[in-house]
């Protein structure tokens, strides 16, 4: 039913004929295309979409339209009026948005709440953004800007020629997410585009047979899509090998959700169809959902060709572990559980495909283009030149949307049926269907000399990876390569195991496995210290890795921070260990402790080539434009390659042309994962600026000092007070319409891993080390953390506001993983079940940035994005040992039973 | 066909109700979150706006609550000190967003074990006003909430408000909710407690556990109890084995119902001491 609504939205009277019960949300979205209100759950739970009601912030996906009552509607889009408002400047300037998806959400609440309190302290900030959640930030950066909005003078001093690293630099792709004008995956609509909808699985395992989908279409007019309509080779993975995993499933269910077939059709029909009744016989089996019912179906493989449910072995074996623990003084012993973990960006994945000029073009939300068009290309029998994939603004990924989810389904439809075709995922289908953090079941010993060097280790994990490879293989390679932590670990012996379930795939998040290794790695360092009757900082800076010493592959390591990062906290460990005591002096049943962990992480594919390529170029009418390929999911590729590069060539940021991500006109800067891309894409970005700066040097005949400005359409070149003028109008244009062009191409030299993992699996690793500060109510075993000083070792830092912004952001989610964040298949499927921190569950963060500069690195950079989330969980489940005894061996924590244990 | 039906009054509603069977809609957060559809499906009742059900007011034989008065109404209301648990329950109901819209009477009909707002309104002694066609009626509300997702609403029958008996607002309240996180967050387990106090002793008690059971209960046999007893040590007196057998709590995604059974019992105990602090 439909009825004549009035709107006034941003003050413009909306006359329209909607179902009164729509949500306001999808009225204002998909029938005003007022599409900076952003949808992240339909159900309340994420604020995303947040809009003012006469002056009042509610859920717009909570509310029918029929019961805005004639009231006045504020939307994202209202906020600026002829430019930024003081509000979304102090954003922009904060940094308080990265990938920009909850930022619509956020700017509401805070205005609705600057409104009566125009000068809010941060509780009254905590508390009026409490329903809006952020994935990406940690809250602080926001925090911040609503408590900062006098008004200052518009626009900073942008960084002159050669200043740009080290400056804090707002985002260059910022205006339009405070704006609330980015386009995300949902937010491009082509007139008539079609929607698409996938059926999927209502169980974890069994077997399915299609019905009579014909008269079932005709029925609902719409078009019916399943694996017999796929053109291409109905498989796929991540890495070459490894593909295992249909686009739409044939005959066999291997997880809960997995699409068997696409309905087409018209939004308003596909929209309101119950695909309950789709044609199709469901037949349920026992499903296998954890690694101990993976193992015990061994004989049974979920996959044919996978023996034992094993789908891969990762091992890396030096000198002679069990000798090493037998001659030590002190051995510790443990085992660690974690969960699935979700990565829960707030952007469902989202996209559009269509057909233009016989190619087809994929908008859709991805950290990887290139494997996006490689994968959709084969499953689509498409040759590679015939599709582009095109960036969206990505919404959050964290390591999930490196997969392709939507790709080939939108790309199918829009084949098939010649249209544009959309699909949004609701929250649930995110969340059922794309991938997780592996949960791990882990084992290890640690043993150590009476004088606390560090002698051998022996780690085992099994991992659960759910139904199809995904990046498990990278997880097991990865996890025995880093489980040792940044130490010198003379005898090592790790293996990591990749078992299948029926559970979801995992994949990979942040870290790759690293930060589960990790959290057993650095709880045992604790018991290693207690053994030694020696302090916890300080056992780990005696047996931290210094440049020269060999990796546990047998890699000679260079530029080394680890040390300088654990000396950077020693003075905050000393003070926090007197506040902790003073407290508990006093206290009774509520306790403060202190944890400390550190954490390394190699660059880049492991042992694999991963290149990227960076094009840049002059035109004929003097314009600079920077191909700039890696995808910014909000952590600053966008802002950071053209700070090197800017820098490299020699001039002003400002006089760049951005262009994005897109595979018709970005060489492949590979994709965005591995914390790779500031070093990988950064030193292509900074070798093109070199390269493109020697030709323009070399034309002008100046030498390597000059000076390089753009202006009024010419170069200027200025050597030794003499300036030379390069007119670009009057040079030949070459095949990309460049009179000048640089692109260069830069790969990790990494050496191949051998049987026993020894060789170079990485050119670059980061460091850092973070101390945690907890309160624990040992009455109810409810953990807060109250402080965490993070140090890391990006070698160079290129820009601090970023940093900072990426270290508040993993803390986030590293607190999470330890203190609230399992994903039970099948349970969990929403955002009110499965929890992810509020703003106010974030504790005081310190970030330390260090400079140890890496001799292979841009300008001397590491990469940081994983590093930030490795060492919380463990710092804080250290932390709350020291508070109160307990040892927490699962996660996400159970403090008050484990209290009770160490009680006993 | 389907209708969105908005009276003008309550009459227009209770003869729409007569002749109808649809959804009952005040703030609709339950109803939206519970929906993958982008609207409300079926027949809607929207009484979210009716005069007749909104406001907070003091009567003669004690305070109203309209049923469609929302959870931020109720927060920034002026309230005796007894009404304070409530009101600090109305700050964490969901969100802020969901505080502007959620009604009061939107959570006792919806019946979930873990609603924020039952287990202070137990304490007050609550009832609920029930309009029909037929006639109006009142009941407790403890025993208007049968089961999770149960209530004694007729088919045919509107929440008209929640009234407090004026005797019941004496003393003072506290109310403890428990969650995994701050903000937007499901109860693991919740108390509430009502007290009052003369020369050092207890007079007036009535204590409330949620999110432990079925339905959110009165603690009848524990207010006993402590009527009478000293101030001091009363915390004391509420040990978990008492606390452990009024209550039936669950394993579920939030928590085991070991762990319910001791976080119970201590967020009880924590309620009855910031209630008697206030009262002292």
């Amino acid at each position: 039913m439909t009825v004549k609504t009035v709107l006034t939205v941003n003050g413009e009277r909306h006359e329209l004929t909607v179902d009164p019960a729509r949500r306001l949300s999808a009225v204002l979205r998909e029938d005003l295309g007022l599409r900076g209100t952003k949808v992240g759950c339909d159900a309340g739970d994420c604020g995303a979409c947040s809009v003012l009601v006469a002056g009042e912030a509610v859920c717009s996906c909570l509310m029918p339209v029929a019961q805005v009552r004639g009231r006045e509607v504020t939307t994202v889009e209202g906020l600026s009026e002829g430019g930024l408002s003081a509000l979304q400047q102090a954003f922009l300037r904060h940094g308080a948005a990265q990938c920009g998806i909850c930022t619509p959400g956020m700017l509401i609440a805070a205005q609705a709440l600057l409104a009566r309190e125009p000068a809010p302290d941060r509780a009254e900030v905590e508390a009026a953004l409490g329903g809006v959640l952020c994935r990406c930030t940690g809250y602080k950066k926001i925090i911040d800007a609503v408590m900062d909005v006098a008004p200052r003078p518009l626009g900073a001093t942008p960084p002159a020629a050669g200043k740009a690293v080290g400056t804090r630099l707002e985002r260059l792709d910022g205006v339009a997410k405070v704006a609330g004008s980015e386009i995300f995956g949902a937010d491009r609509v082509p007139d008539d585009a079609l929607l698409v909808r996938a059926v999927r699985a209502p169980f974890h395992a069994g077997r399915f047979a299609l019905g009579d989908v014909a008269p079932w279409a005709a029925a609902k007019g719409v078009t019916v899509l399943t694996a017999a309509d796929i053109p291409g080779v109905n498989r796929y993975g991540v890495i070459p090998g490894f593909e295992d995993q249909p686009a739409l499933a044939v005959d066999r269910i291997r997880f809960k959700g997995e699409p068997v077939a696409l309905v087409v059709g018209d939004p308003a029909v596909v929209e309101s169809l119950d695909l309950a009744d789709f044609p199709v016989d469901w037949q349920e089996t026992p499903p296998v959902l954890t690694q101990t019912q993976s193992r015990a179906t061994a004989d049974s493989p979920l996959h044919e060709t996978r023996a034992g449910n094993v789908l891969i072995t990762g091992k890396v074996k030096q000198g002679d572990a069990q000798q090493g623990l037998a001659s030590a003084a002190h051995v510790a012993r443990g085992s660690l559980k974690t969960a699935y973990v979700e990565h829960a960006y707030i952007e469902p994945e989202a996209g559009v495909a269509w057909l233009e000029d016989g190619v087809l073009n994929i908008h859709a939300c991805t950290q990887a283009p290139i494997m996006d068009r490689d994968a959709t290309a084969d499953i689509l029998g498409l040759p590679r030149n015939r599709l582009r994939i095109r960036e969206s603004a990505t919404g959050g990924g964290f390591g999930s949307k490196l997969d392709v989810t939507l790709q080939p389904l939108i790309g199918l439809a829009a084949l098939k049926t010649g249209k544009a075709c959309r699909m949004v995922y609701s929250r649930r289908e995110s969340m059922q269907t794309t991938t997780k953090r592996h949960p791990g079941d882990m084992q290890a010993q640690i043993g150590v000399a009476a004088d606390g060097r560090l002698q051998a280790m022996v780690f085992s994990g099994d991992f659960n990876t759910g139904a199809y490879a995904s990046w498990g293989p990278t997880v097991a390679n990865r996890v025995p390569v880093h489980a040792s932590g940044p130490y010198l670990m003379p005898n090592y012996h790790a293996e990591a195991t990749a078992l299948h379930s029926n559970g979801p795939s995992s994949g990979a998040f942040r870290g790759f496995g690293v930060p589960q290794a990790a959290l057993l790695q650095e709880t045992l360092f604790d018991d290693l210290a207690l053994m030694l009757n020696m302090d916890r900082l300080e056992f780990r800076a005696l047996n931290a890795l210094q440049d020269g010493d060999q990796s546990v592959c047998g890699q000679e390591m260079r530029g080394v921070g680890i040390g300088a990062c654990l000396a950077a906290l020693k003075t905050p460990w000393e003070q926090a260990n007197a506040r902790v005591a003073a407290f508990n002096a006093e206290s009774e049943h509520v306790k403060r402790g202190v944890g400390v962990a550190s954490c390394w992480y190699g660059c880049g594919n492991t042992a694999l080539p991963n290149p990227s390529t960076i094009r840049l170029g002059i035109k004929p009418d003097g314009s600079l434009c920077l191909h700039q390929g890696a995808t910014d999911i909000g952590q600053g590729a966008n802002t950071v390659i053209p700070q090197i590069c800017a820098d490299a060539l020699g001039v002003a940021i400002a006089d760049f042309t951005l262009i994005g991500t897109d595979t018709f006109l970005t060489p492949d800067c590979g994709k965005t994962s591995a914390s790779r891309q500031t070093y990988v894409t950064g030193k292509a970005a900074e070798m093109a600026g070199l390269a493109l700066r020697r030709a323009i040097l070399g034309r002008a005949n100046a030498g390597p000092e000059a000076e390089i400005t753009l202006q009024d359409g010419g170069i200027v070149v200025t050597d030794n007070h003499q300036t030379r003028r390069i007119e670009p109008a009057s040079l030949p244009q070459n095949e990309f319409g460049y009179v000048l062009m640089a692109e260069e191409t830069y790969d990790p030299p990494t050496k191949t891993l051998d049987e026993n993992g020894q060789g170079v699996p990485y050119a670059v690793y980061g460091y850092g080390a973070q101390m945690a500060e907890v309160e624990v109510d040992l009455r109810l075993g409810t953990t807060r953390v109250i402080r965490i000083t993070a140090a890391h070792d990006l070698g160079r830092v290129i820009n601090p506001l970023l940093t900072e912004g990426q270290i508040e952001g993993g803390i986030a989610q590293g607190l999470g993983m330890a203190l609230m964040e399992e994903y039970i298949p099948g349970r969990t499927e929403n955002l009110h079940d499965y929890l992810i921190p509020t703003i106010g569950d974030m504790p005081k963060i310190d970030p330390i940035l260090i400079e140890v500069p890496d001799p292979e690195g841009p300008m001397g950079a590491k990469g940081l994005g994983e590093h930030v989330l490795i060492p919380t969980a463990p710092a804080i489940l250290n932390a709350i040992r020291d508070a109160c005894g307990a040892r927490i061996t699962q996660l996400p924590h159970r403090v008050l039973k484990a209290i009770q244990e160490a009680a006993k | 066909m389907t209708a969105f039906f908005q009276p003008e009054n309550l009459t227009e509603a209770l003869e729409w109700l007569g002749r109808n069977s649809g959804t009952i809609a005040a703030g609709c957060t339950d109803l939206l979150a519970a929906t993958s559809a982008q609207s409300l499906q079926g027949d809607v009742l929207d009484v979210g706006a009716l005069a007749e059900m909104s406001g907070i007011s003091a009567q003669k034989d004690g305070w109203r609550i309209g049923a469609a008065a929302t959870w931020a109404d109720l927060a920034k209301a002026e309230l005796p000190a007894a009404f304070y648990g409530l009101q600090q329950a109305a700050l964490q109901v969901g969100s802020g967003q969901i505080q502007q819209v959620a009604t009061v009477g939107g959570n006792l009909c919806n019946a979930s074990p873990a609603a924020d707002g039952l287990v202070p309104l137990l304490v007050l002694g609550a009832e609920v006003e029930l309009a029909s066609l037929r006639g109006r009626r009142r009941m407790a509300l403890a025993a208007f909430v049968t089961g999770p997702r149960q209530t004694a609403l007729a088919p045919d029958e509107l929440m008209l408000a929640v009234h407090i008996p004026r005797e019941q607002t004496g003393g003072y309240s506290a109310f403890v909710k428990l969650g995994a996180r701050k903000y937007l967050v499901i109860s693991i387990a919740m108390a509430a407690a009502r007290v009052a106090v003369q020369n050092g002793k207890i007079t007036d008690c009535a204590l409330a556990i949620g999110a432990c059971g079925p339905v959110a209960t009165r603690l009848p046999r524990v207010e006993e109890m402590l009527l009478g007893r000293p101030v001091q040590g009363a915390r004391d007196g509420l040990s978990e084995a008492l606390i452990s057998a009024q209550i039936a709590p669950i394993d579920d995604i939030r928590a085991d119902s070991a762990y319910r059974r001791q976080a119970a019992t201590e967020v009880l105990r924590r309620a009855l001491e910031t209630a008697l602090e206030a009262a002292q």
